[in-house]
């Protein structure tokens, strides 16, 4: 039932009973997940799960408000070290209540940064928002309250680790990731969730008509200026919240783990899954956290045929220890041949897949 | 004489960043694509030489021309295969893809050279001078090697602005950055000038990357060039992205302020100030100092 006949419908969070089903479907599958895969498997997990809520929180951004950012990595960085400092420092502070504060920090960055963006468009807001990621990274390694260049210790969060060892039989490293999953799973749902919300009504439909057209926008009553930073806020605020998660997920936490290559990689998972889409915002930050974390000196050896002619070619005309390298061609080439090929993207793979098959004999 | 010093800092590094940016604009210009990948084009380029130097035993005169065609051939075909048909993808689009192209010229560096640092042979070999040799003047001292980055780059500057006023090519460059169809249906192939347009401004990148690697005492790795990368983008951002005389000064006011704001106050945070100094004058002038504010039409 694709047509919607009125408001209500479509913005009705879950419309139909076979959507309703299949929620429900994924739900299980989430929940059912930590105790089917073995600990390193759901580290890797976790790590795809934060990823997913920066992607979306960036296609608010970039894919529905039509803003160029490069710096979102300073968000990152900035939701990480206030989570971080609100329970060392603060420490009755409970983690969920720090990450939320940190996240509202961020948005409160985020609306500062928005501010430039009212006048500024293409290359120009690509370098002022640059310019703040690169400022925030040389801030925190600047004082010591930051832990400075050598970074902090991230305080530990349990829950329900010891409960997952004594009644599920993990291990205390697999009971800790599982622990780490349902808060983060918790929040990804959550807040996907929210940005589907916001999209649908009032603040998303003000959104897309600034992309489309800021002055078209402003004439039919739309006030850009909120709406922009708003949008900037917001997309601050997810990612800001990933950060924290991304903090207590790593460990340890310094400047040098929120470069600009990591701006580039969120970038890329919009642009890969699909820009102005939840669902591709997922599904790039799944495909490009994936490979992050596997395409490793080692992984691109062990892949059947390609790995064997890298190899010869390697040892032929390259320099071995610089096999690792390979990765970043691969991801070069995924960015290219997506916006060469398919301009929306994973999403846009997915929706063509669809309809093929809605139609098929036809 | 101490304000002397700082000046003459901003104003060697300030040239190369002038460099840099003017490579930037000439692309952004004519094809309205913010060049992420010159700065690795420039990289690369600067390995295609050292490896002329050191693999294939040749002098530095004919290795640095090797490097200068190897650049061209590199932004011809990248203009050709990724960019030619793309003309629908906007600017969020054209970032992805010169950021993308970035990383595959990374990597093949990584992959071909590792990521140990290479020593970059003295590049002014057959010429006497060094990095360490000060030279005096009036108070204010200037190492050999700087002083002839300025001269090379003030030169190429030079030549780069007689080019677009006197020969056939430079006029047909302008005239395709002006209006690309007006300049078509006067006769000129615009493809062909978009890929001679990107074959010198590689060209031009190449030579900043060459200078800057004996110019700032750096040896030769895969990183060298970001850092520079994003300071030639944010010079020709400031200078306004559709102005070749404001590429030039955006590069040496960014120096000079880098230098001035590290010399007298601390230098951990010129890049911030740097930066933060763009954001504000952005804010005052939208289009860069030296650009006209780009007025879009409903």
């Amino acid at each position: 039932m694709d047509i919607k006949r009125d408001y209500y419908e479509d913005i009705r969070l879950l419309g139909s009973g076979a959507k309703r089903f299949w929620f429900g479907v994924m739900m299980l599958a989430l929940a059912v997940t930590p105790f089917l895969l073995p600990g390193h498997v759901l580290s890797d997990v976790n790590f795809i799960a934060i990823n997913v809520i920066v992607a979306i929180g960036l296609n608010i951004l970039v894919g529905f408000t039509g803003q160029v950012s490069l710096g979102h990595a300073g968000f990152f960085a900035i939701g990480a070290y206030a989570t971080v400092l609100l329970m060392s420092a603060a420490q009755f502070v409970p983690f969920p209540l720090a990450l939320l504060a940190a996240g509202l920090i961020a948005a409160l960055f985020g609306f500062v940064l928005g501010l430039p963006s009212l006048k500024l468009e293409g290359p120009y807001l690509a370098i002022a928002t640059l310019g703040f990621g690169m400022a925030i990274t040389q801030i925190i390694g600047r004082f010591s309250v930051f832990g400075g260049r050598d970074g902090i210790q991230v305080p530990e969060v349990h829950y329900l680790d010891r409960l997952f060892v004594e009644y599920a039989g993990m291990t205390a490293s697999a009971a800790k990731a599982a622990d780490l999953y349902f808060i983060i799973i918790v929040f990804a749902v959550a807040m996907t969730i929210m940005a589907r919300n916001i999209i649908k009504t009032r603040v998303g439909r003000a959104f897309i008509a600034i992309r489309d057209d800021d002055i078209a926008a402003q004439s039919m009553g739309v006030h850009v200026t909120l709406y922009k930073t708003l949008s900037f806020a917001v997309s601050a605020f997810f990612t800001g919240v990933a950060g924290g998660l991304y903090a207590i997920w790593l460990g340890y936490i310094n400047p040098e783990s929120f470069g600009f290559i990591m701006s580039v990689l969120f970038l890329a998972m919009v642009v890969v899954g699909g820009v102005g889409s939840i669902m591709g915002s997922v599904l790039g930050a799944i495909v490009i956290s994936f490979l992050d974390l596997n395409l490793k000196q080692n992984t691109i050896v062990q892949i059947p045929v390609l790995g064997n002619v890298l190899v010869m070619f390697t040892d032929a005309v390259m320099d071995t220890n610089g096999i690792a390298y390979v990765s970043y061609i691969i991801f070069g080439l995924i960015m290219m041949l997506i916006v060469v090929f398919e301009p929306l993207g994973l999403f846009g793979f997915w929706i063509r897949i669809k309809k093929y098959w809605k139609t098929w004999p036809f | 004489m101490m304000i002397l010093q700082p000046l003459i800092d901003g104003l060697a590094i300030g040239s190369l960043y002038a460099l840099i940016a003017l490579s930037m604009v000439i692309i952004y210009k004519t094809s309205e694509v913010p060049n992420f990948a010159q700065g690795e084009m420039a990289m690369l380029s600067t390995f295609f030489a050292y490896y002329l130097m050191e693999n294939a035993g040749f002098a530095f005169p004919y290795a640095f021309l090797g490097a200068l065609v190897f650049a061209a051939v590199v932004g011809v075909v990248f203009e050709f295969v990724f960019l030619r048909r793309e003309k629908e993808v906007g600017i969020l689009g054209f970032i992805l893809i010169t950021l993308g192209f970035e990383r595959i010229l990374y990597g093949i560096a990584g992959w071909k050279w590792g990521s140990e640092q290479k020593l970059f042979p003295s590049s002014f070999a057959p010429l006497p001078v060094s990095g360490s040799t000060m030279i005096h003047l009036g108070g204010v001292s200037i190492s050999q090697i700087k002083l002839i980055i300025v001269i090379v780059a003030v030169s190429l500057i030079g030549l780069i602005f007689l080019f677009f006023k006197y020969t056939r090519v430079g006029i047909a460059m302008k005239a395709t950055q002006q209006n690309a169809t007006a300049a078509r249906i006067n006769g000129i192939r615009t493809k062909r000038i978009m890929s001679l347009t990107w074959a010198m401004s590689a060209v031009v990148g190449a030579i900043a990357g060459m200078l800057l690697v004996p110019g700032t005492n750096t040896s030769l790795d895969a990183n060298i060039m970001l850092a520079p990368l994003l300071k030639g983008f944010a010079a020709a951002v400031l200078g306004g992205m559709n102005t070749l005389v404001g590429s030039i000064g955006g590069g040496i006011i960014l120096g000079v302020i880098e230098k001035f704001f590290g010399f007298y106050i601390s230098s951990e945070f010129e890049t911030v100030v740097a930066f933060l100094i763009i954001v504000i004058i952005l804010w005052f002038r939208p289009g860069g100092l030296f650009g006209r504010h780009y007025v879009r039409k409903v």
